[in-house]
C-alpha cells in the first residue's frame, strides 16, 4: 500500500499544464474526489512517476482523451431514484403537457441512462411525438455509448424493478431488445434524442428549455463553480421551466435560489420569476 | 473553525449494536466530529436514519455536501455516496464506483480523511463481512493518525476487523465495549 505520490501541489501542476494546452478547466472541480480520480489513472496506467504521467499528458493528446473518459464519473442508472420519477410522472409531465413542443436538457448524461428512462416516461404520457431530448456531457466517449441506446442486460432487472416503483404499469422489457449480453432500446426513443458533447465549465447555452435535469454533477464542482452552472440553467430555462438535481444536491446557496420555488419533496425546482 | 481532529468509524454487517453503544458512551460532551461510514442497504434507509437519531446523545446527522464537520457532532455517509473530505475540511460526496462492493467504502473516507486530518486521525473500524477498511486504516497509520480494530473475538461478524489485522498493524486490537473509554482519552489529551 503506497503513499499517494500526487498531492494537491502536483495535481495544480497538472490541472495548469491541461488547461494550458487543451482548453479544459478542472480547477474548480472539487479537489479531493479528482484527485482521487487521477491517482486511480495514474495506478492503472502504471506510470513509474508523476513527471512521465505528466510528460505523457502533454504530448499525447490521445492519452489526453483517455484522461477525460476516466476521472470524469459516469456512473448512472435507468429510473434511480424511483420516487423521483413518479413525481415527475404525476407532477411535471402534466404541466409539460400543455406546451406545442418539449424540450428537456439532460446535463451531464454520461452513457445516457437517464435519456432513456425521459423517452420511456414521455412515451407512456403520450408525449414523445412532440418532445426533444437533448444528452450532453463533457466525454465524447460516453456520449457515443449513450447515441447507441445498447445497456448491459444484466441491468434490466433491476431497472424493471425502478421502473414498477416509478409507476410505470406495462412490461419494462417491451421497450427493448435483448441480444446475449446487451439490451437494445426502441428506435422510437432514440429517434426523439440528441446527443453532443458539451463542457459545463466553458460552453454557454444552445437552447430553451421547459425542463433542464442534472444529477449528481454539481457534487463534483466547488461552490463557485456550482453558482455558474446554476446560473446557465437558469439562463437555459424558459419562464416557469423546471429544474431537477441529485438527491443531494441543493438551489439553496445559490444567488439565484430565491427566484425558484421546490416541487413537493424531491429535488425539482420551477422557476418563479425571470432575473430583474 | 476548522476542527483539527476527526473520529471515523467504520463498520459493516454487525456493527450496529456495537456502534450505538460506542457513539452513546462517548457521552454528548465529546470534543471531536465524528464520521461514521457504515454500510446500508438502501432499502432500508429512512428507518436506519431514525434509529441513529432516537439512539444517540450527540447530535446525528446525515453528512451534507461542503458541509464543515463541528465538534460533537456525528455525521452519517448518505446511501450510495462515498464521502470525501477537502482541504478545508469540508466534506464531498462522490456517486463513483463502488469499493469491494460498498458505496460509501469505508476505505474511501478513511483515506481521504487521513489526507486531510494526518496524526488527529483516529480511525476505528468494527464488525463486518467484507475486507473494505483494511486499505483506509493503512493509510491513516501512514499518515500519523491513530487506528483501532473491533477484536475480531467481539465482533459478530469477524471478518472485517480480521482482514484489518491481516493485512496491516493496527494501534490496538479492542474488544468492543473498551472502545469508547479508550477514544474518549484519545480525544481528551492527544
Amino acid at each position: 500500500m503506497e503513499f499517494n505520490p500526487i498531492q494537491y501541489e502536483e495535481m495544480e501542476l497538472l490541472l495548469t499544464d491541461i488547461y494550458k494546452r487543451y482548453g479544459y478547466d478542472f480547477s474548480e472541480y472539487s479537489k479531493a474526489s479528482l484527485q482521487r480520480r487521477i491517482y486511480r489513472l495514474f495506478t492503472l496506467d502504471k506510470f513509474p512517476s508523476f513527471a512521465e504521467f505528466r510528460y505523457r499528458l502533454q504530448t499525447d493528446a490521445l492519452y489526453f482523451r483517455r484522461f477525460v473518459e476516466e476521472i470524469t464519473v459516469n456512473v448512472t442508472e435507468m429510473l434511480r431514484d424511483p420516487s423521483f420519477y413518479r413525481t415527475l410522472r404525476t407532477t411535471i409531465l402534466p404541466v409539460l403537457a400543455t406546451y406545442p413542443f418539449i424540450r428537456i436538457w439532460h446535463a451531464g448524461c454520461a452513457t445516457g441512462e437517464e435519456v432513456y428512462s425521459m423517452a420511456i416516461l414521455l412515451k407512456e404520457a403520450g408525449l414523445l411525438h412532440k418532445s426533444l431530448l437533448y444528452g450532453t456531457d463533457i466525454n465524447p466517449l460516453v456520449i457515443e455509448k449513450a447515441r447507441k441506446g445498447i445497456f448491459p442486460v444484466n441491468q434490466m432487472q433491476k431497472y424493471s424493478e425502478n421502473y414498477i416503483q416509478s409507476g410505470g404499469l406495462k412490461d419494462f422489457s417491451a421497450y427493448y431488445t435483448a441480444n446475449y449480453h446487451l439490451a437494445k432500446f426502441d428506435s422510437s426513443l432514440t429517434g426523439r434524442m440528441i446527443f453532443s458533447t458539451h463542457n459545463l465549465v466553458s460552453d454557454s447555452s444552445f437552447n430553451e428549455f421547459q425542463l433542464i435535469l442534472c444529477r449528481n454533477v454539481l457534487i463534483y464542482f466547488e461552490r463557485q463553480l456550482q453558482s455558474k452552472v446554476i446560473q446557465l440553467f437558469d439562463y437555459s430555462l424558459e419562464s416557469f421551466g423546471f429544474l431537477a438535481l441529485g438527491s443531494k444536491e441543493s438551489l439553496r446557496f445559490s444567488p439565484i435560489a430565491g427566484r425558484y420555488k421546490q416541487v413537493g419533496k424531491e429535488k425539482i425546482w420551477r422557476k418563479t420569476h425571470e432575473a430583474g | 473553525m476548522k476542527p483539527d481532529k476527526l473520529l471515523l468509524i467504520g463498520g459493516s454487517a454487525g456493527s450496529l449494536q456495537v456502534m450505538f453503544s460506542l457513539l452513546t458512551a462517548l457521552g454528548n460532551d465529546f470534543p471531536v466530529p465524528v464520521l461514521v461510514v457504515l454500510h446500508r442497504n438502501s432499502a432500508f434507509d429512512s428507518s436506519l436514519e431514525e434509529l441513529f437519531f432516537s439512539r444517540t446523545a450527540l447530535v446525528t446527522k446525515e453528512v451534507e455536501e461542503k458541509e464543515v464537520p463541528a465538534a460533537g457532532t456525528v455525521y452519517l455517509c448518505p446511501a450510495d455516496y462515498h464521502v470525501l473530505v477537502e482541504s478545508d475540511h469540508s466534506f464531498s460526496l462522490d456517486y463513483s464506483e463502488r469499493v469491494h462492493f460498498s458505496r460509501p467504502s469505508i476505505d474511501v473516507a478513511f483515506k481521504s480523511a487521513a489526507d486531510i486530518y494526518g496524526a488527529g486521525t483516529i480511525a476505528v473500524l468494527l464488525s463486518g463481512g467484507n475486507a473494505d477498511g483494511a486499505e483506509g486504516l493503512a493509510h491513516v497509520k501512514e499518515r500519523g493518525g491513530v487506528t483501532v480494530v473491533q477484536d475480531p473475538m467481539s465482533a459478530e461478524v469477524p471478518y472485517m476487523p480480521q482482514q484489518a489485522i491481516t493485512r496491516m498493524h493496527p494501534d490496538h486490537i479492542l474488544p468492543a465495549e473498551e472502545i469508547s473509554a479508550f477514544i474518549r482519552g484519545l480525544a481528551a489529551y492527544r
